[in-house]
């Protein structure tokens, strides 16, 4: 159904500039494109920009990308809202992303979901009154063989249920940073509790 | 060039064309709605899915490309199923409003789910809503109908060179938004009102006005500038309802601007309906006979050579003819067509027409502006120089303050005109009346038209006329005849005292205050600031109200047709010269349109070609002369409000507030 976007209003800041460092990394997406299709690096520097400003894009930073790459800002609006990873708001510093798609869902996201809605007190869409969390549902992040799995900001934690999705978040709320990755230890996407194949490796005494 | 094979007939085309282009040529309708032939394609509505043989699916027609050997069925089981589908899907979301709908009964998706939609609707959830958007004084919008064909988006990004809507969003959240909420800012804004085949934008001032089937429709031109647009007039009743454009692939193609389509609500407005004759001080509502017989007392006094006669320049050719005529029956020869005073020689036509004609500047490589902005003094030929711009390949520049056009222009100065004209295969220069209105108009104009020495099948000369009348002013020869005063001199000669009649045809674009003691006769339509001043009021009949005849800035005849009568007395205006001219005692020889149009014929043969554009004979005008450095000061400051048909257009004076209220800083065109 309809309804996804979010209008309701939001403080803007009134402007919006790239960091020295920033704008050197920006002149470098947009030198990668031939000289007049410098709109290309549109989605670049809209994610630098997202990235230097605490995760959300606020208007002026899509219009001083527009002013960057000498397009109209409307062209900036339309790839801004189209991609679901642009924020449009602002979100808390660790942003929340439940995977609930079907492989998820299977082994437990449900669980997860509701860790996340007891322990920081908000539903889905909603950010927490200290700012740090703000929790929303996403669509399948490619990771179903750890299912089930959240997104924080860059990361991925995986393998998760109730209680390790607590331990989770009591972790981010103290600053500290757990290794991400499976939750349960597990090497990449290999079995729980170790090796269950080719352990026997005498085949190959012969080949060396 | 390809072969292929559609329904059954085989039809051979240009390498590019796409599917549904070879269609049409053989006749065959494929439906459509996000496809328009002047803009670019997007593919994006399906409703022109056709099944093509060997292609795992059906094929998009209006974006797939012709290939030799191609065989296309347009009326096949999977083509009308997909077309069903599509059809479906589209009316999802769509509500079922039509009956108060503004697009009704020319909405293409009513037409369209007549022809190939479902009898009844599967689907029972609830349908979306988006929110209300505001486009500004003119643009109705109701979101909600909207299929996202993205016409309006494209329109506005290609043609009107003003990227301010897109589409934001994805899915079923889609929506087409100016994103900030902001008035369109383009000239040309309303024609997305016609490319919208649903009922998403309408007009905003027809809003619930009419049926389309309950209007008369005239076909007709414009005169708010001196393009000449052709028009089709909608009226019911006494009533001018709505303009629309009319296909003129030579002129505006099928857009008009703003100013075009909405400034007749100004002709309801501030009208002259009787003959008003002033009595101390004070305008007394009289017969015609009684104006008559106050100039005729008041001519018998007078000797020729102190009656003079400015025409406006929304003034006819019929009527100017008939003036001048009269003027030179009573002995004077001060009249003039020149209102703004802009220099031209009437002795030479292409001096004073746009010789390479619009569509000729799809031709033309480079384009040199000299004190005129096209944007807002004539947004149609402005869109053909982005068109021409957009093809690549052509270099603009412009000699004047800082414009801000639909295309990148780079500001030179006339001593780098020619520099800049050097090497063009095609160059053209466009002189406008910011620049002929100077002391040096005649050093300019020779100085331009150095620039552009005609070559074999080229004329790169042109002049942007601003007024309607004027190239036919010029042709008929509304000119200072022997000794006679031309406007400055005329005006000059009212506040001396050397003049004691003033006849005022639809001029009002003259300083009025410099009128003295001088009897003033005005001719016209709109309280404005002529008839303000004047001693007797003829009404005349607007553009919309009588069978005249107009020769755009091409040099192009066009005839404008009547759609209503003229209100309460008013009379056509050529009629009225001629009523008058027998209370003078010296009556013209037309007792109707035809005998006019003879002497219009007699004047200036030019007149028989109608809808021609003739080219002109090259020779020498102007005059050598230094060219005062002082930079050029554009004429047209408010586009809205620029004649009195549109100073009295509440919609035109929204249009204005909104452009005031907008301010937002200058940006570049994508």
């Amino acid at each position: 159904m309809s309804g996804a976007v979010d209008t309701r209003p939001v403080d803007q800041p009134a402007s919006f500039e790239f960091t020295p460092e920033n704008l050197a990394k920006a002149k470098a997406a947009i030198a990668k494109y031939p000289a007049g299709r410098q709109q290309s690096a549109v989605l670049a520097l809209l994610d630098l920009a997202q990235r230097q400003h605490n995760n959300w894009l606020p208007r002026a930073a899509m219009d001083y990308v527009a002013g960057l790459l000498e397009i109209a800002p409307i062209r900036v609006y339309e790839v801004a809202t189209f991609y679901t990873m642009f924020h449009l708001r602002p979100v808390g510093k660790h942003l929340l992303q439940v995977c609930t798609t079907t492989p998820c869902w299977l082994r437990g996201s449900d669980e997860v979901v509701k860790a996340c809605e007891k322990k920081l007190g908000i539903g889905m869409n909603e950010t927490t009154g200290d700012g740090k969390f703000t929790l929303i549902e996403v669509e399948c992040l490619g990771a179903c063989v750890n299912a089930p799995v959240i997104q924080v900001n860059d990361d991925f934690y995986e393998d998760l249920d109730g209680p390790s999705t607590e331990a989770l978040l009591d972790a981010l709320a103290q600053g500290r940073k757990p290794p991400i990755g499976s939750v349960k230890h597990r090497q990449g996407s290999a079995p729980e509790g170790g090796q269950t194949t080719l352990k026997d490796v005498t085949f190959a005494k012969g080949a060396t | 060039m390809p072969k292929l094979t559609i329904d059954g007939r085989e039809v051979e085309v240009p390498a590019n064309t796409t599917v549904l282009q070879a269609a049409q040529q053989l006749g065959i309708e494929i439906p459509h709605f996000c496809y328009h032939q002047r803009l670019a394609i997007a593919g994006n509505c399906r409703m022109c899915l056709v099944e093509q043989e060997k292609a795992p699916k059906p094929i998009a027609s209006c974006a797939q490309p012709v290939s030799d050997g191609m065989v296309v069925h347009t009326q096949s089981e999977r083509a009308k199923k997909a077309r069903h589908g599509v059809m479906e899907f589209l009316l999802i979301n769509h509500p079922l409003d039509c009956p108060i709908c503004d697009q009704g009964g020319e909405c293409d998706l009513q037409d369209q789910a007549m022809a190939y939609g479902f009898d009844r609707s599967r689907y029972k959830e609830a349908k979306r809503a988006v929110k209300e958007k505001d486009f500004g004084p003119l643009v109705a919008t109701a979101m909600t109908r909207c299929i996202h064909c993205t016409r309006c988006v494209r329109f506005l990004t290609d043609v009107a060179g003003v990227s301010e809507l897109g589409m934001v969003n994805r899915g079923e959240d889609s929506e087409i938004t100016t994103y900030v909420g902001m008035a369109l800012g383009s000239e040309l804004s309303a024609n997305i009102i016609d490319l919208c085949p649903v009922g998403a934008l309408t007009s905003k001032p027809y809003e619930f006005i009419a049926r389309p089937w309950e209007l008369r429709k005239t076909e007709s031109v414009d005169v708010l500038d001196a393009v000449g647009s052709n028009i089709r007039i909608d009226s019911r009743g006494g009533a001018v309802l709505r303009v629309l454009p009319r296909l003129h692939e030579d002129i505006n193609e099928e857009w008009i601007s703003d100013k075009t389509r909405f400034a007749l609500d100004g002709l309801k407005r501030n009208r002259l309906d009787r003959p008003y004759v002033r009595r101390n001080g004070k305008l007394h509502e009289v017969e015609w006979r009684e104006a008559f017989a106050v100039i005729a007392e008041r001519a018998a006094q007078v000797p020729g050579s102190r009656i003079a006669a400015i025409a406006g320049d929304l003034a006819d050719c019929e009527s100017m003819l008939a003036l001048k005529e009269l003027m030179k029956a009573l002995g004077s020869a001060n009249f003039d067509c020149r209102q703004d005073g802009a220099y031209a020689d009437p002795r030479v036509r292409a001096s004073y027409i746009f010789n390479t004609g619009i569509a000729g500047i799809e031709q033309a490589d480079r384009c040199l502006l000299i004190g005129t902005n096209p944007k807002v003094e004539a947004p149609i030929i402005n869109a053909r120089l982005r068109k021409r711009w957009l093809a690549g390949g052509f270099k603009v520049g412009y000699v004047g303050p800082a414009l801000d056009l639909t295309y990148p222009a780079q500001q030179i100065d006339m001593a780098g005109a020619a520099a800049f004209l050097k090497d063009a295969k095609a160059p053209m220069v466009i002189v406008g009346t910011s620049a002929l209105r100077r002391k040096d108009g005649a050093a300019i104009l020779a100085a331009s038209r150095a620039l552009v020495e005609p070559r074999e099948g080229w004329n790169g000369f042109n002049v942007l006329q601003l007024a309607a009348s004027r190239v036919g002013g010029l042709d008929l020869g509304f000119v200072p005849g022997q000794g006679g005063r031309d406007t400055a001199a005329i005006l000059a000669g009212c506040e001396k005292g050397e003049i004691d009649i003033l006849y005022l045809l639809d001029a009002d674009e003259i300083d009025t205050t410099k009128l003295g003691k001088t009897f003033v006769i005005y001719q016209g339509h709109h309280g404005d600031s002529g008839a303000r001043r004047a001693d007797v009021i003829l009404p005349g009949a607007a553009y919309t109200e009588k069978d005249a005849t107009y020769v755009n800035t091409e040099g192009r005849v066009q005839l404008g047709r009547r759609a209503v009568f003229p209100p309460g007395d008013a009379r056509e205006d050529w009629a009225i010269v001629r009523a008058l001219s027998e209370a003078l005692g010296k009556t013209l020889p037309y007792n109707n349109l035809r005998d006019v149009r003879a002497g219009l014929i007699a004047a200036n043969p030019l007149f028989a070609h109608i809808d021609e554009r003739v080219p002109a004979p090259w020779s020498a005008f102007g005059a050598a002369g230094s060219i005062d450095p002082a930079p050029f000061v554009y004429p047209v400051a408010d586009f809205y409000r620029t004649d009195a048909i549109s100073r009295a257009s509440p919609t035109m004076a929204a249009c204005a507030g909104a452009v005031a209220a907008k301010a937002i800083p200058a940006r570049k065109s994508a």
